[in-house]
Formats: C-alpha cells, structure tokens, sequence
C-alpha cells in the first residue's frame, strides 16, 4: 500500500462523505482538493524558478525583446563568480548579516528577559519597545536620515553630547567607515523588538516548576540561568536567527533608503546590486544566474542551518 | 464575365473601405479619449497640468497624469516600457531614453506625423533636437518632440555677495571683486571663502553639489567639471573608441577638481545629494551657490527668502579647455503601445504652437521652440531667462544610447567611489571606467 499524502489524505476522508460523490474514487477527490494548490505551486514557485534557471544560461536581456536569444553557458556564471565587485558585495552583505544578527540576539535576548520580569508598566513598555519594527522600513530609512545629518541631526548630537566630538565632523551615512555601521544600527533598531518577542516566548515556554526544582536542588541563579534558561530557549534563538538571516540576505529597501548603496559601493549589498543588473541594466540572463547564486548560497545555508536546529530541538 | 465579377467585387472592397475609413475618420475626430500622460513628479509636471487644461477644452479629450518622484523615475517608466504597459499614452521621458525607446520600438516614430502637421525640428533648439528626439543622434529621425529645455546652472547669494564687508573681505584675500565666477577655478575660491564662515550669527557652506549615489546625480554634476576640462565620451573620430578620451589628464583634472570642490566647499553631510537636497540646503540659508538644473528657478524667484532679488543665476564657468554645461530635459513621445495614438498625436500637434510653448514659459515650463525664447524680450521676461539661454547654448549631454542605464551605473559606481568615498586615486578610477564601458559597447556588439 502506498504511502503518498494523497493517499493519506484519501483515506483519511469520512466513508460518508466519500460515498456521496459518485463516479469518482477517494483518490480522485483528494486529487481535486490538492490540485489547485499544487498548480498555484507550480505556477508561481516552481515555474519561475525552473525559467530563471534556463535564462541563466542565455543572454537573455528582457528589455531587447527582438534580440535573438543566445545560449551562452556557463559564462554569466564565470561572470559573476569572477567579478571583484560582486564578491565586495558579498563582503558588504556578510558584514551587515553578521553584525545584526549578533546584536540583535544579544539585545533582544535580554530585553525579553528583562520584560520576562514582572514588573509595573510591563505591558506598555513591551509595546514601546516593539513599536520600531511596526513601521514601514523605507519610513525609517527615510528618517534616520534625518537622525544622521550631521548639522541638525538628533544622533549626531547624542554622540557629540557624549563624546564632545563636534556633530558636524562625521557623517554616518557618508564616510565609508561608518557607513555600514550605520546601517547596520537602523536595523538593529528596528528588528531586535522581533527577536526579543521569540525570546520572549521562549521564556515564557519554560515551566514554573523546573526553576522551583532546581531552587529545591540549592542551584544558584547564574547555574540555574546556563543550565535550564540557555538550553531551553536555544531553539527559539536559532529561530530567530534563522528568520533575520533570511530576512537581512535579501535586505533592500531599508539600505536604499539610507545610503542608496553609497558611498562609493560600501553599502551596495547583493540585493541591491541584484535589482541594479536585472532592472536597471535589464541583463536579465546575467541577473538571473546571480539570483541562482544567492538562491543556493541561502537555501544551502539555510538546510543546514535547519538540520542543527533539529537536532538541538531533539536534545 | 469573369472581369465583370472581379470588378464588382473590387468595387464592393472599396466601398466596404471606404465606409470603415471615413467611419474610423469620423471616431478619431469626434471620439473623445482618456489621454495618460506620463513625467516626473516636479514642479514643471504641475505646470504642465495647468497648461494641459487648454488643450481638454479644444480637443474634448480628457487628460490623466502619472507623475512619479525623480529617484524612481527611471525604474518605473523603463519597466512600464519594457513590459510593454499600456499605462501612458505620452511620455516625457529622460533625453538618455531615447536610444532604447527608439530602437526597441517602444516609442512611435514621428517623422511622417511632423511632416504631415508641419512641424519641423528647425523651429527647435538645436541642442534639444539632438538631445531630446533624434535617435541615432544627429541624423533626421525623431520620435520625441522637444517638450522641456534643461540644464545644469547655478544659483548664488546675491545678498550675500553684495554685502560690503565680504566683498573687502574677499578682495583683501583674492584680490578681485566678489562676484559672478567666470572660471571652475574662482567657483572655487568663492566657495572656499564662504565654507564656515559665519553670517548672521549662522554658520554656512561654500556650494551645494551634486553627489547623489543612488541614480544619476554624480554624474549630473560631474560632468560639468570634466567637460571643461577636456573630457570626451569617445575619439570623435573613432566611434566607441574610449581610451584616451574618457581617461585623457584633462578628465582626471577634471575630475580631481570636482573631487576637491566636494572636499572643500559642501555642507557637512552632502554626500548623497541631488536635486531636492540642494535646493533645501540653498533655500535654508546653509550655501552661498548651489548647482541645479534651471527647473527650480523660477521656485527660487519664488521664495519669500531667497527669491526676490537675493539671488541670482550663472552658466556653468568654465574650465582650462571650454566652458559646457550637462544637459537635462526632456522630449514628449508617444508611447507605441498605446490604445490613443491619434489623440497623443493631437496633443503634441497641440503643444508644438508657438503660443502654447510662449504660455508655457508664462506658467513655469522650458519651451524650446526658437520662436519663443528667441524672441527680443525673452532674456528680460525672468531675472533667470538669459542665463537658461547662455547655458542651453552650451550643452554636452550623457550617452543616449540603448545601454545608457549600464553605462550610468557604471559610471556612478566608479565616480562615488573616488569623489565622495575617497578611494583610489581618479586615473584608477576613470580607467575602471573605460574598462567597464568597454565591456558593456563590447556585449552590445558596438566594438
């Protein structure tokens, strides 16, 4: 006997209501009901993923529709591999990956355990600090801008208030040093609230009643912090991110808002240089194959990420 | 028998034409349409609004407008084209467009239209012939017509300048007046003069400059430097023949200049700044000049603060090897995908009279039709009007070709990298340059 989903699904429909459909079997029916799904699947995912396979190999430019179409091989792979101004993008975009991540871990996990606390004023200050990432993220590019001009910006200001450096000598978004710290603090602003939310379901996954054996067991707070709290919330970390890896590999709107990719190219992160070959260039078979590219680097980083993440849900 | 047969049949077909003819005449004439027309989001679309009302109660047709911010113009309009939209049934699309527009078949030709309704492309600016409609450039095939004359100028403080004390000041230190500079070179000095320095207890900048990364503005602003320092897009001689002449030491004077004027003379912060930021920077009292197109003169008269006699108006000065000025602006095209050619056709037929292009100056627009801003009392109709004449006489533009947007990014890319990010010296960044160029001519099959 087979074990397909559609024949778990045929079996698992109701005798009666199977029987009241005459002329087509339980097979059939489940097959109706799976159909469509699969044919939207097919029409949106897998399509146009198998086409943008097939363009990587042509020279295929959308915006000359009277060009002949030539199959070209490996060679936009040999392109893009080969060019020093993609893997600079690449760097651009490791570096923002990296940073964000690690500070928004860092930062959502112990504002989630702090909020964790009860305290007066819990469920207003969880709503002020998730507030940021309810905004649009081309509104805050937008006015971080502002927030970063040097002459009446508000950061500008705050650092200078702190350091005593003038406001007006740096410019985050404008000085190649800072620049990609600079985004890399708006989107720390604006995700962690996501990650502290998963922490803080985490937190409030684990049970009363192990902390109360481990106090009957004389395990200190710090003990009872490493050995009960990290491991129970690991998975919900990794699951955090998980989401603002996939999230931050495909980063746009929020950089181009900010920097437009600038100075120079160091803000250009894949994303954006991505959009500037397939709809601004318009090489669409270049483009397509440079999409093939990050699609593997991230549905490759992606699985594996997801196997270690079963294996500490396991544990 | 067989004749008779044939004739009459023929006859039939002919009569059967002539009806569907005279009635499609008769639907063309009368039918009024839904015309889109398609811009950028500025103040010139709003005037062209205005201005667009006269042709709704001569021609019965409605107007519709899709006005879209200059940052996403390009992206939006190029998609709605190469996807083949049936969004705009005009265009005014940016002069580097045409090339792609025409050879792709996405604009309508307008040869045959111009000699049919009598217009011809000699009533024109030159320069906006060649910059707006022609395509290849200088030979005689148009698909735009000539719909806002633009270019690159700069605005000053005129109240600044004629202030007693900074014009002892700037004697003392230059030994000349303080006044309209002639040379990039006293652009300079000027700006350098008023960097930081403190005017009504507020401290302000030398000159607002283009250095937008995202789109196209670098190489706006740019280009005025390394076009009157020797610059040349190719051997004029030797089509797409690049070395030499993009990297020549009069382009990297030129662009070292720019690179310094960047350096010395902008507002703190200025690294990403076009249109819009200029002229908030000038308007807010931050810069002595600022660079821009010659569309926000007439907002700059305009202006309780600026406006009114405080500022005024000069050409790009030039430099060591001429004086040239970057071209803007745009032609009106009829899109080809279009359900309304014939009333798109009525409308350029419309625009193209001498009174509407003199009513479009009146209410804020950039006529190019000689008529108009030939005419004897045109310098004297804006304190701005000589100058826009003096600039446009001296345009050079960016590639028009098909590939224009690679070689704009390319060309973005490279220069952000040297004039506002700082790396690299300006040779490696203008043979990074040709490199690229070479490249993108090289897979269009061009050398």
């Amino acid at each position: 006997m087979s074990n397909s989903t559609i024949d778990r699904a045929a079996q698992a429909t109701p005798p009666a209501m199977a029987q009241r459909v005459k002329g087509f079997s339980d097979r059939t029916i489940a097959w109706i009901f799976v159909a469509p799904t699969i044919l939207i699947l097919l029409a949106i995912n897998i399509f146009p993923l198998i086409w943008t396979i097939y363009l990587s190999f042509t020279n295929f430019r959308v915006n000359r529709p009277n060009n002949e179409v030539e199959w070209v091989g490996l060679k936009n792979y040999q392109r893009i591999l080969g060019d020093s101004d993609v893997w600079m993008t690449m760097q651009a975009t490791a570096h923002f990956l990296i940073w964000t991540i690690v500070l928004q871990v860092l930062i959502g996990f112990v504002l989630a355990y702090l909020i964790n606390k009860k305290f007066r004023g819990n469920d207003l200050w969880t709503t002020i600090i998730v507030f940021p990432m309810m905004l649009s993220p081309a509104v805050v590019g937008n006015f971080w801008t502002f927030l970063y001009q040097p002459q009446i910006g508000l950061f500008n200001y705050v650092v200078s208030f702190f350091t005593g450096v003038d406001p007006a000598s740096f410019s985050m978004i404008g000085e190649v040093d800072l620049a990609p710290w600079a985004i890399v603090i708006v989107d720390t602003w604006m995700w962690t609230p996501f990650v502290m939310l998963i922490c803080l379901a985490g937190l409030r996954s684990i049970p009363d009643s192990i902390y109360e054996a481990a106090e009957c067991d004389r395990a200190t707070k710090w003990r009872q912090f490493w050995t009960i709290t990290i491991p129970m919330i690991l998975p919900f970390l990794m699951l955090a991110v998980l989401f603002r890896g996939i999230e931050n590999f495909k980063m746009f709107d929020l950089v181009v808002q900010l920097t437009g990719g600038g100075p120079g190219n160091t803000t250009t992160l894949t994303s954006i240089d991505l959009k500037r070959e397939a709809f601004e260039k318009w090489r669409t078979g270049y483009s397509s194959a440079y999409a093939v590219i990050l699609f593997v680097t991230v549905f490759g980083l992606a699985s594996i990420y997801v196997k270690a993440l079963n294996r500490v849900k396991q544990r | 028998m067989k004749r008779n047969r044939l004739t009459s049949s023929t006859t039939l077909g002919f009569l059967a034409a002539g009806v569907l003819s005279a009635n499609f005449a008769t639907a063309t004439a009368v039918q009024a349409e839904e015309l889109n027309l398609c811009w950028a989001a500025w103040d010139p679309a709003n005037a062209l609004v205005e201005l667009s009302k006269d042709f709704e109660e001569q021609s019965g047709h409605t107007m519709s407008f899709e006005f879209v911010p200059w940052p996403n113009f390009a992206d939006r309009m190029l998609n709605e084209l190469n996807s083949g939209g049936k969004l705009c049934d005009l265009l005014i699309g940016d002069s580097q467009w045409i090339g792609g527009a025409a050879e792709n078949g996405q604009y309508l030709k307008l040869n045959e239209f111009f000699e049919q309704e009598s217009i011809s492309m000699d009533d024109f600016l030159p320069a906006t012939v060649v910059g707006y409609a022609q395509w290849p450039k200088n030979t005689p095939n148009y698909y735009a017509l000539p719909a806002y004359a633009d270019v690159v100028g700069w605005t000053y403080r005129k109240d600044w300048f004629s202030r007693p004390e900074i014009q002892a000041e700037f004697m003392e230190q230059h030994g000349r007046e303080l006044d309209v500079p002639k040379t990039l070179e006293e652009l300079k000095q000027i700006g350098e003069f008023f960097q930081g320095r403190d005017i009504d207890g507020k401290t302000v900048y030398g000159a607002a400059i283009y250095t937008e990364r995202g789109s196209e503005g670098l190489t706006m602003g740019l280009t005025n430097a390394l076009y009157n320092y020797g610059f040349q897009y190719e051997d004029p001689d030797k089509p797409y023949e690049l070395e030499g002449f993009v990297n020549s030491q009069g382009s990297i004077d030129g662009l070292e200049f720019y690179k310094s004027l960047y350096d010395c003379c902008t507002p703190p912060g200025a690294s990403d700044a076009y249109m819009s930021q200029n002229i908030d920077a000038y308007k807010s009292g931050q810069v002595a000049m600022q660079m821009n197109f010659a569309f926000i003169w007439p907002g700059v008269e305009a202006d309780p603060v600026v406006g009114n006699g405080n500022s005024g108006y000069f050409s790009n000065p030039a430099g060591p090897t001429g004086q040239f000025a970057q071209l803007g602006g745009q032609g009106i095209s009829v899109v080809a995908n279009s359900e309304n050619t014939d009333a798109a056709l009525e409308y350029i037929k419309w625009f193209a009279q001498q009174e509407v292009q003199q009513k479009w100056w009146d209410v804020g627009g950039a006529p190019a039709l000689r008529a108009v801003v030939e005419a004897p009392d045109f310098a004297q109709s804006q304190p701005f009007a000589q100058t826009f004449l003096d600039s446009m006489a001296i345009v050079k533009d960016f590639w028009a070709e098909p590939s224009y947007a690679s070689l704009l990014i390319a060309t973005q890319s490279r220069m952000h990298n040297y004039v506002v990010a700082g790396q690299g010296t300006a040779k490696e960044a203008l043979d990074g340059l040709v490199k690229d160029w070479d490249e993108i001519f090289e897979d269009e099959g061009k050398k």
